[in-house]
């Protein structure tokens, strides 16, 4: 972590935006859109729980969208975002049995979404 | 004022350690009715075409029926449940002095079917068992609810404010994040209502069927992937009880219908 952002990829890899931007919608997966609005398929099913992401890539370096999407907790320790790349601690958390010890997106999932977002421009 | 109000739950929630918990204010406590379409809305109202009527009334059918090895109806305990049920479900969850802890209205049916009726209990989310307690609900449609002021019900009402505003499951959120903090804005495509017990058992169109609250909070608990409680569980009981607090003074609308 480098100031507000992570400027090393999770994994060996670069992402894919095409399978990011699949990702990115997936109201089941990833769950972004439940909260965040943005150029994507379907803006009837967007939350506005968030801020909207259009122009996100313009705002923002890879690194402080690599950050965001991992841990917005360290940014913002009360924010409603899920951490996608951090073990939630366990204890009195009720964690569902499917999803217990894993993170909510893998390092390569992030990766897509982060070359993805970082094609948005404005 | 709600801006202040967040910025006074922020500060609440530092020192607490729970996510922000801003309540509602007095005046912008709304039933989950409000944040429906006229249509949804048009459909509770009207008792020709709120389907929730069908469990009513086969709870009419089934009051009056007599059962288990006393082979007595509630009939014949409580006689007209429109002068003796009138109220109760505003009140509920009460003390159980048998238990020792609150119980909710389908618990209190079962109750009484096992100590006075010798029955078997109905299994949660049966027909049967929300049609009774549908029926029994709906006596006291229109009354504002009105928790019941026993002293010996605080500590577990304070267990399910606390469960309310803990953090679970693997997205790591409270139920006052939504409710408190952020009902009215859109989660995908649905307005996050204050998540108010007042119109249950309901009928929801997801569901095409009637459902108790605690197949609700169930609902909400697998969203954010947490292990759910199960039927009956004490803690849901607790979160009921805060849940009614929450919402005292607004109407009973049992057979409410939601989305
Ligand atoms: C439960 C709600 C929720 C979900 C789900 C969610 N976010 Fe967020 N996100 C937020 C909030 C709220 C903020 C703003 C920070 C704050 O106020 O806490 C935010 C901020 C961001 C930002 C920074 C935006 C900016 O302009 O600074 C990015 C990037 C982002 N989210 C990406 C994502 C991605 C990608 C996903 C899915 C993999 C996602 N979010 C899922 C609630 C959410
Ligand atoms: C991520 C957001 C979110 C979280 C966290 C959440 N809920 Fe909900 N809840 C909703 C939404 C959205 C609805 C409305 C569903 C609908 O009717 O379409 C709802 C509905 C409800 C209702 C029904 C209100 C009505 O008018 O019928 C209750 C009660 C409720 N929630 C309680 C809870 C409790 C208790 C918890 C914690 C265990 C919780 N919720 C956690 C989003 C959430």
């Amino acid at each position: 972590m480098t100031g507000d952002a992570i400027l090393q990829p999770l994994t060996g890899g670069t992402g894919d935006p095409e399978r990011g931007a699949v990702l990115m919608s997936d109201r089941h997966r990833s769950l972004c859109t439940l909260c965040h609005a943005g150029p994507f398929p379907d803006p009837h099913l967007h939350g506005n729980l968030a801020p909207g992401l259009a122009g996100v890539g313009a705002r923002l370096s890879e690194g402080q969208i690599r950050l965001r999407v991992v841990d917005m907790r360290r940014l913002m320790p009360d924010t409603i975002m899920p951490s996608y790349y951090r073990v939630v601690d366990e204890e009195d958390r009720r964690i569902a049995a499917g999803w217990r010890g894993k993170p909510i997106l893998s390092g390569a999932d992030i990766e897509d979404i982060v070359a993805y977002l970082a094609t948005l421009k404005g | 004022m709600r801006a202040l109000w967040g910025l006074a739950g922020i500060a609440a929630a530092l020192i607490c350690g729970v996510v922000a918990a801003a309540g509602i204010e007095e005046g912008d406590k709304r039933s989950g009715f409000d944040f429906m379409t006229r249509e949804t809305q048009a459909l509770q109202a009207d008792d020709t075409s709120n389907p929730g009527m069908l469990w009513v009334l086969q709870g009419e059918q089934l009051w009056r029926q007599p059962e288990g090895r006393a082979n007595v109806a509630c009939a014949g305990c409580h006689g007209d449940a429109a002068q003796s049920m009138r109220g109760v479900a505003a009140r509920h969850p009460a003390f159980d002095e048998a238990t020792g802890r609150p119980i909710d209205l389908a618990g209190r049916v079962n109750s009484c079917r096992a100590s006075r009726q010798q029955a078997e209990p109905l299994a949660p989310e049966s027909d049967e068992l929300l049609a009774l307690t549908s029926y029994v609900a709906h006596q006291s449609r229109g009354m504002p609810v009105t928790p019941a002021a026993d002293p010996r019900l605080a500590p577990f009402r304070d267990n399910g404010r606390r469960l309310f505003q803990s953090r679970i499951g693997q997205l790591d959120l409270s139920c006052a994040t939504c409710h408190d903090a952020n009902w009215g804005k859109r989660l995908g495509g649905g307005v996050i209502p204050q998540a108010h017990p007042n119109g249950y058992p309901l009928y929801r169109l997801e569901w095409q069927t009637v459902g108790s609250l605690q197949r609700r909070l169930r609902n909400c608990m697998i969203g954010v992937r947490a292990e759910p409680f199960a039927f009956g569980a004490p803690e849901s009981i607790d979160l009921e009880l805060y849940l009614m607090e929450r919402s005292r003074g607004l109407p009973v609308e049992t057979p409410a219908v939601r989305p």
